[in-house]
């Protein structure tokens, strides 16, 4: 699976708090409705936590899922 | 739903039914759109519309004498469109049209004997569908030769005929018409048509011909009836002659379905209600009288339910279009299903069914295919979810509850008051209960749910289980005369308990009076029918007695009564399409300049929402001291705890019982937000109690994200299927929320 990239992964000034780390863009699996993407995101290199932006959340995200649901 | 379903619905709305002019006119001429280019002076436009339908067009737009005014909707506010004089004036303006191009020969032959009107409009038709046609005829025109200039100018029948031979019409003048020639031709062609009013008598001895074929005792010979007849309906002859050849050169039916050749009924409804009076346009016309006149045109479309529902017009079709799309919607295996949110659109609000010359309902097509795709497993999850979501929370155990009156141990009646009024007005609700165990006596109270919001997901499983709970609450009451307040929860329980009598506050209230608290001032307000009212005249009737004893003036907005509209609310529309829900609720408040009076408390707050002064009828009843118009709808989170705090409240007051419900973990989280956070969080859709999950993981694992520049710390919870980001500081124990979203995505790999 292709590791997707979008502009909306931005930092933003994140830094995880519990590890001390720059956040790094890794590739994070996310599923909805039974589908798989494979998408570049902000994350803890250390403990992984991943970051979730709201202009993410709120944009293309939230088209996809409309998308899927109507599929 | 089957093909059957959808060709009765399709069948039910008459919006592409023809007009009234074009099922009136012989040959069917699409006047309508032709109105509409003379309105706009599109005369060389106007003209092929014309041309299309009408055999030798200039001619015949000459002769017209527009039957169609008879049935014209026009004539009832100021006179029929002067359709034959507009017919005239379009041959004038327009440029010439060439003749329609043939179909590819069917290699049948026809003669035709007679070149009168009739006669020549029946080559007309048969050569244009690729007859090889010629024509006898002693002199070609026949009568219309006689007609001065001014009705058919010089030229313009040789220019009709010259386009009959362009067509491929054999034209066979100066013949002398005479039995023998029939007989000939009548071995010769594989069909024959007699222009009866244009031949001599000698030769009709094949008798009368038949209305409807046109057939004669001769076979394969065709006649018309003769006899005067207007020139259009001579048109119209000539084309039924020639539907007649082409079934018997095809071998089919003579008879069958030639129910739609010349003039027919059709179902159109085209409201005249809001129409002004316009007299034709008389005297002398030059171009702008003729496009005036045009303009009277009514260009008649029912849309009568779309006029009156925000949400059928918002996706710009009409309820044939959209049941269609239904349809293809539920067909579909793999891609798109484009018409989900327009299922998931429709408020249930049963305006259009009863707008409907027809009946048709929106509401039953919808339900019906948000079940079948709920049974499907394709229902989008984010469309109902959070109402859902809130339905259990009003029937969890720290909203609902199911007592007798304090110190009663039977129920005569008891007191059903609604999860949405207890989640907007639960003072009023207190009140209220009060007043009535107060005047009635052995009042218990039932704090619930009825289910509406599982039924308009389209949910029916859970619908019933809402309803087994609810019987059992009321058995266990000893089976109690209800009082519901709410006329959502009126009409649902009267559906979920059949065998209870439910009775509605307001009849009760209208029986015993006023209560004491109640407000009586002379004051003007405009009422506000929900839609759950509509067919419940009683209720309806009861509310303005009740108004009447409040001594309100009452104001009838243009949709009320059994024709209300909903506020945006009904059929979950709040939830699966919020800004078409706002929009909906804009229309209503726009349609009065008073104040609103409603008795359902969600279309007082979906007003209040748009900014618009309402009230609930408990202000009226149990008013608070304040301005209760302009009292702000209360969020979701505070819906929630004002339910749980009247549940609370009541039992410790009248009931004198503890709280019996353990707090969550979870409710100590002491949180605060910014006012653009908590604007935020409604918007999303997003509650208190969220937040507060999301704070008590962060806290117990440690785990967030910090922002150098502000100082905002950021976690994210997903306790069931959303998960939720909160942006926020500590200020002591408290937090304090600056900004929260969330997704539906689930992120692998263990994140919390």
């Amino acid at each position: 699976m292709s590791v997707i990239k979008v502009p909306e992964a931005d930092t933003a000034g994140w830094r995880c708090a519990s590890c001390d780390e720059e956040l790094t863009l890794e590739a994070v699996e996310l599923e909805y409705l039974d589908s798989l993407f494979n998408v570049e995101l902000p994350c803890c290199p250390k403990c992984r936590l991943v970051l979730i932006p709201e202009g993410l959340a709120l944009g293309k995200m939230h088209q996809v899922e409309q998308l899927l649901e109507d599929k | 739903m089957e093909q059957a379903d959808l060709r009765m619905w399709e069948n039910r709305c008459v919006q592409e039914e023809v007009p009234k002019c074009t099922a009136a006119c012989p040959l069917h001429v699409d006047a309508r759109t032709f109105c509409s280019l003379v309105g706009q002076r599109r005369w060389d436009k106007a003209w092929q519309v014309l041309a299309k339908t009408l055999p030798l067009p200039s001619v015949l737009a000459r002769l017209c004498d527009g039957p169609c005014k008879e049935e014209c909707e026009r004539k009832h506010v100021g006179g029929a469109v002067e359709m034959d004089r507009l017919e005239r004036y379009c041959a004038e303006q327009a440029k010439p049209v060439s003749p329609p191009r043939p179909l590819p020969s069917r290699g049948k032959s026809v003669a035709v004997i007679g070149g009168g009107l009739t006669g020549l409009c029946a080559t007309w038709e048969m050569a244009r569908r690729g007859f090889d046609v010629t024509l006898y005829c002693s002199h070609v025109g026949g009568e219309l030769i006689d007609l001065s200039e001014s009705v058919l100018p010089d030229g313009v029948l040789l220019r009709e005929v010259e386009n009959l031979k362009t067509m491929g019409a054999v034209i066979e003048d100066g013949v002398e018409v005479t039995l023998s020639l029939l007989d000939t031709v009548s071995h010769q062609y594989d069909a024959v048509f007699v222009d009866s009013t244009s031949v001599p008598e000698s030769l009709l001895a094949f008798g009368k011909p038949d209305d409807l074929t046109l057939g004669t005792q001769l076979k394969g010979v065709f006649a018309s009836g003769g006899g005067a007849e207007s020139p259009v309906f001579q048109a119209a002859t000539g084309r039924r002659a020639a539907n007649s050849i082409e079934r018997f050169t095809q071998g089919v039916s003579m008879v069958t379905g030639r129910e739609l050749e010349g003039p027919y009924e059709t179902r159109l409804f085209t409201s005249l209600d809001k129409v002004e009076a316009v007299q034709p346009v008389s005297g002398e016309w030059d171009e702008l009288h003729a496009r005036d006149e045009a303009k009277r045109c009514l260009q008649c479309e029912c849309m009568e339910c779309v006029k009156g529902c925000e949400y059928l017009r918002h996706y710009k079709q009409y309820p044939k279009v959209y049941a269609r799309q239904i349809y293809n919607n539920e067909s579909i295996v793999m891609g798109t299903r484009q018409a989900n949110t327009m299922i998931n659109s429709c408020m249930l609000c049963g305006l259009c069914e009863t707008i409907c010359p027809e009946d048709f309902s929106m509401a039953d097509v919808c339900l019906e295919a948000r079940r079948g795709m709920v049974s499907r497993g394709k229902m989008p999850p984010s469309a109902h979810e959070f109402a859902l979501r809130d339905m259990d929370f009003a029937r969890s155990a720290v909203c609902a509850l199911a007592h007798h009156a304090p110190d009663a141990t039977v129920s005569e009646y008891a007191f059903f008051p609604g999860c949405q009024l207890t989640a907007s007005d639960p003072d009023g609700v207190e009140a209220a209960y009060a007043d009535l165990r107060q005047r009635l006596g052995s009042v218990g109270l039932m704090l619930n749910c009825c289910g509406v919001p599982a039924d308009w997901a389209g949910r029916t499983a859970l619908y019933e289980g809402v309803a087994v709970r609810l019987r059992d609450d009321w058995h266990a009451l000893g089976e109690p005369k209800i009082i519901a307040a709410c006329p959502t929860c009126l009409k649902t329980l009267r559906d979920l308990l059949p065998d209870a009598e439910i009775i509605s506050h307001w009849t009760i209230l209208s029986v015993v009076g006023l209560p004491q608290s109640a407000e009586i001032a002379s004051r003007k307000l405009a009422i506000n029918d929900p839609c759950a009212a509509r067919d419940n005249a009683v209720l309806r009737d009861d509310i303005r007695v009740l108004l009447d004893m409040l001594q309100v003036s009452v104001i009838e907005p243009e949709y009320s009564g059994e024709m209300t509209q909903c506020c945006g609310y009904g059929g979950l529309l709040s939830d699966a399409n919020p800004s078409l829900a706002t929009s909906v609720a804009e229309v209503r408040r726009d349609a009065v300049d008073e104040d609103y009076v409603t008795y359902c408390v969600m279309c007082r707050d979906m007003l209040a929402k748009t900014g618009k002064r309402a009230v609930h009828f408990y202000d009226l009843l149990f008013p608070k001291g304040e301005d209760s118009a302009s009292r702000a709808a209360p969020g979701y989170s505070a819906r929630r705890e004002n339910r749980v705090r009247l549940k609370e409240r009541l039992l410790r007051e009248i009931w004198s019982e503890a709280e019996g419900v353990a707090q969550q973990p979870y409710e100590t989280i002491d949180v605060e937000f910014t006012e653009n956070a908590a604007r935020i969080m409604e918007e999303r859709r997003i509650l208190k109690t969220d937040v507060q999950k999301v704070l008590l993981q962060a806290q117990q694992s440690g785990r967030w994200f910090v922002q150098q520049e502000s100082g905002h710390l950021l976690a994210s919870f997903r306790p069931v299927t959303v998960t939720y980001w909160v942006e926020f500081v500590r200020q002591g124990e408290a937090f304090v929320v600056h900004n929260a979203w969330c997704h539906r995505m689930r992120i692998q790999g263990g994140q919390p």
